[in-house]
């Protein structure tokens, strides 16, 4: 089951959007390089759908750059790959599939945790 | 059942005393009882002159209140002790009362020494010690200035000492003439020599105070009103003058003492033991009523030691006195002073090394060893620059030419370069030495010069220090290796201050190009909305033009402020906090059809909390089109100016706040900096409108404005320092907008102007030859990129409402027009407000 959120042109680029997938809010996040990934819309820390709001960037993790998003509330940097909390390793955004049609962006189903 | 310390005399020492014992009296070992005489707690003496410029005397109170919520600690107001039982171990209070001690602590202080003058008692004659004794100065110097206003009040300094120049200065402050009489043959006979003696007489008199030196007063002549009107001097000439103020010396307040039959030294003061207990081991005597090692000390840092002593010793510990020097560095009026160690070269076999340059305006003498290594003393007249490097020096090889001290610039590079020795002192206020520092930094983690003063306290006395402890704070952490860290983020190694000089160089305009060419990565969110200032306050167009709008931080990004549940607040601006009946309806009707939880705002504005991503756009529209804009309560800019009601309305204005703030909120309205700014504007002394407490605070006077700055409310709250007096609109103006460019300029990201002022190489003298004497040459400059600020401003949100593709961004989602159903309301005292599911749930991976 896919749903469709946008055309590729028309997401921000190094930002995100929130997209309703069934009952779920997701986070989904465009790079400079077209790759995009789709994680939870929900900030686990605060409990408030805000991840959308956030700022993209990266850090360098063991000699290794992660693409990340912040939370907008109380900036914990997330991992985009793989939904981890990069400072609390325990907490997880979730993750979501993603595929390109065309040029239309789709979102699948949650990931299952590693 | 815990022993009741009871402390007679409630000043600096006391102050000092009650502080050192119950930081580290954990188990509550002590009561302590305080008996001020003064009807307010303990305040800063030595900064009594501040009160002409301060205006309020309870900005001289020392510490923090806390200390006298301590339940432990019981401070009387208003109440002197009139006499010791020894025997029933009692003090006989004002009231009648008796009060039992377990230890007593005499801190009474001295009184001001007025020498057997004839008419020395009549109206208008001072002493200057107390706040009571500077407010019936000033009281009387109004009032005859009320009653004359068509000439100078005319007034006389009898003391060409320290106290005796304050007090000059505080004429001066007042508007009154002034002349010093000093019966030695120099001014301050007792710190510098003949050659600074006349430097100061010439830095003194140029500004406008009269000096006459070799002068001994004879007698005040009074009025037939039995006001003072004339002096007369032993040579038999004489002298109009309507204020004499007395500031030949103090004198210690042992009476009590010397009724109890406690020893008392040659000269006064109550005898004590290196432990500063008197001839009775239940009473101790500290700061300068005590006579120790045979002498009385007219000093706060070696009262202070002594108030160090006796807790320590109280709790069971083996502090001695470590001796004092006469040691002391000040400003008076403004002039530069500088006295250490043997500085009249008393010693046997002393070299002396002087230079002085009368055009210039300095006098400064080293006083060296035999074989002119080893420092023992000196005199800084004009410029003192060199005293928190020379000072620790004492007794120590200076290990370069002195001279190499002496000369200008030179001074400064020689200065730089000494290594000083793990037990040198560096504040002497609080006996700090450079090993504390050390350790500080090596040991208890301290990274920043705030972070070591909390921790040691160095420098948080008369700041003298300050200087030299962020040197040494710099150099420990290059040498253990911490990097100090400047750079802004793991993308970027320049500091905030060298991005905007890169930006503004290089003239780039878009992150991707910034980031390329100085940093590394692609940003995080610390150098993107950093990032996206600089390119704000240079003037790139909208904020959320093109790739600067993914720069944002939420609020900048929104134009609102988020909050917990993820919807935002929405503030319109409302200049100077003025608001028609009409304008506020309008909000009201808004807030009312929105359902917006609605709060009036520290900063005489309205916060409409509650209103959806997807709302934004149709609050705005409606708002807009009644007249308002955008408050920028979102962004790291200007928020408010605050007024008072001013001279339009209020019995006591003397010009119109209101009208300034407003003009100031329009000027700087959108202004982006390195943190939020917050300006007030009070119409008069009293300070309605709380100006200190803001990045610029106005406050009117009778000839125009008073300029402060640096002041914050918030986690660490802070007064704002005069910068500049008596200015006209135009020239207020000028201050200020150079003082926001440069600040904007040169500061850290999220460091508000208190903490930009401290850090910054020079501090608030530096910035204010900047702003008033243009120092570095960039007045126009920074006039320019003002000017060009206040021509580019448009209003934020009319911009966005009037741009589609700006408005996209104003929805909930992307692939769902329907707003987001998830949030959750009660209502409260009438008002909505967020329920949160209850707690925040981590999801945990299995």
């Amino acid at each position: 089951m896919w749903v469709t959120v946008a055309r590729l042109a028309d997401l921000p680029v190094e930002r995100a959007v929130a997209a309703r997938v069934g009952t779920d809010q997701v986070a989904v996040v465009r790079l400079s390089d077209d790759r995009v990934y789709a994680v939870g819309n929900r900030d686990p820390f605060s409990g408030a759908n805000v991840m959308a709001r956030g700022i993209v960037g990266s850090t360098v993790v063991d000699g290794t750059e992660r693409r990340t998003l912040a939370s907008p509330m109380y900036k914990q940097a997330f991992c985009l790959e793989t939904g981890d909390c990069l400072t609390e390793p325990s907490v997880n955004l979730g993750t979501w599939q993603v595929r390109l049609r065309e040029d239309v962006v789709e979102i699948g189903q949650r990931e299952e945790s590693v | 059942m815990s022993e009741r310390i009871v402390v007679v005399g409630g000043g600096m020492v006391a102050h000092r005393f009650v502080e050192a014992l119950r930081s580290r009296d954990a188990e509550g070992r002590f009561e302590v009882v305080v008996l001020a005489e003064e009807p307010r707690p303990p305040y800063d003496r030595v900064a009594l002159t501040t009160y002409f410029t301060g205006r309020d005397p309870q900005e001289l109170n020392l510490g923090q209140d806390e200390l006298w919520q301590d339940p432990l600690v019981r401070l009387r107001k208003g109440i002197a002790a009139t006499a010791i039982d020894r025997e029933a171990r009692t003090v006989a209070l004002s009231t009648g009362e008796r009060l039992s001690y377990d230890h007593l602590v005499l801190a009474t202080g001295s009184s001001a020494a007025v020498p057997p003058v004839e008419g020395s008692d009549l109206r208008g004659c001072f002493v200057y010690r107390t706040i009571d004794d500077v407010a019936d100065l000033r009281g009387y110097v109004e009032q005859l200035r009320s009653d004359h206003p068509d000439r100078p009040v005319r007034g006389t300094v009898v003391g060409g000492g320290l106290l005796g120049l304050e007090a000059a200065g505080a004429l001066q402050a007042l508007g009154a003439e002034s002349t010093v009489v000093e019966f030695a043959p120099r001014l301050m006979p007792l710190q510098v020599d003949e050659g600074g003696g006349e430097q100061l007489r010439r830095l003194i008199e140029d500004l406008g105070v009269r000096v006459l030196t070799g002068t001994a007063t004879a007698k005040v002549l009074a009025k037939r009103t039995g006001r003072a009107a004339a002096m007369r001097f032993a040579d038999g000439s004489s002298l109009d003058t309507e204020v004499v103020i007395f500031a030949t010396g103090v004198r210690p307040r042992d009476e009590l003492a010397r009724a109890a039959g406690l020893d008392v030294g040659e000269r006064g003061g109550v005898v004590v033991d290196e432990a500063c207990r008197t001839t009775d081991s239940a009473i101790s005597a500290i700061g300068e009523v005590a006579c120790i090692e045979g002498r009385v000390w007219g000093l706060v840092a070696p009262g202070y030691a002594m108030a160090e002593i006796t807790a320590d010793r109280l709790l069971g510990g083996s502090a001695t006195f470590p001796g004092a020097d006469s040691s002391t560095k000040l400003k008076l009026l403004g002039v530069d002073v500088a006295s250490f160690g043997d500085a009249f070269a008393t010693g046997e076999g002393t070299l002396e090394v002087a230079y002085a340059d009368a055009v210039a305006g300095v006098y400064k003498k080293l006083v060296l060893s035999d074989d002119a290594k080893t420092l023992l003393g000196g005199i800084l007249v004009g410029d003192a620059s060199a005293y928190a490097s020379l000072r620790p020096m004492l007794g120590r090889e200076l290990g370069c030419d002195p001279a190499a001290f002496l000369v200008p610039d030179v001074g400064d590079a020689a200065a730089a370069g000494i290594e000083l020795p793990d037990d040198a002192g560096v504040c002497s206020c609080n006996n700090v030495t450079a090993g504390q520092i050390r350790t500080a930094v090596s040991e208890e983690g301290c990274c920043s010069l705030a972070e070591v003063k909390g921790c040691t306290k160095a420098g948080t006395s008369c700041g003298s220090c300050l200087p030299l402890v962020k040197k040494l704070v710099e150099t420990e952490q290059e040498r253990a290796g911490i990097e100090v860290q400047r750079g802004l983020c793991e993308h970027f190694d320049l500091s905030r201050a060298e991005l905007f000089n890169a930006v503004q160089v290089t003239g780039l305009h878009t992150f991707s190009e910034i980031i390329a060419r100085h940093g590394r990565g692609h940003g995080c969110d610390i150098c993107k909305p950093v990032v996206a200032s600089i390119l704000a306050s240079l003037g790139n167009g909208h904020i959320l033009d093109g790739e600067q709008g993914g720069l944002q931080d939420t609020n900048d990004h929104m134009l609102a402020n988020l909050q917990k549940d993820g919807t935002y607040s929405v503030v319109p601006r409302i200049p100077g906090g003025e608001i028609t009946p009409d304008g506020l309806m309008t909000i009201g009707a808004i807030a009312k059809d929105f359902d917006l939880y609605t709060k009036i705002t520290g900063g005489q504005r309205i916060d409409l909390f509650g209103a959806r991503v997807d709302q934004l756009p149709a609050i705005w529209q409606r708002l807009v089109d009644a007249g308002f804009e955008s408050g920028h309560a979102y962004g790291k800019s200007l928020r408010t100016v605050k007024s008072c009601v001013g001279q339009t309305w209020c019995r006591y204005g003397v010009q119109d706040s209101v009208a300034m703030a407003i003009a100031l909120e329009l000027r700087y309205r959108g202004l982006r900096s390195p943190h939020k700014l917050k300006l007030g504007v009070s119409g008069c002394a009293r300070e309605c409108a709380e100006a200190r407490a803001k990045d610029v605070g106005v406050i009117a006077t009778e000839q125009g404005w008073n300029l402060y700055v640096g002041g914050n409310g918030g986690f660490t709250p802070r007064h704002a320092e005069l910068f500049a007096e008596d200015l006209d609109d135009a020239g207020l103006v000028r201050a200020i907008d150079r003082f926001l460019m440069y600040y904007i300029r040169t500061a850290d990201r999220l460091q508000r102007t208190a903490a930009w002022l401290e850090e910054i190489d020079g501090g608030l003298d530096h910035v204010r030859d900047v702003v008033l004497h243009d120092s570095l040459g960039v007045a126009d400059e920074l006039d320019a990129a003002m000017a060009d600020h206040i021509g580019g401003y448009q209003d934020e949100w009319r911009a966005v409402l009037e741009d589609p593709v700006k408005l996209a961004r104003f929805t909930a989602f992307v692939n769902d027009s329907s707003p987001d159903d998830s949030l959750q309301y009660v209502v409260e005292r009438g008002q909505r407000r967020p329920v949160m599911i209850a707690g925040p749930d981590l999801a945990v991976r299995p």
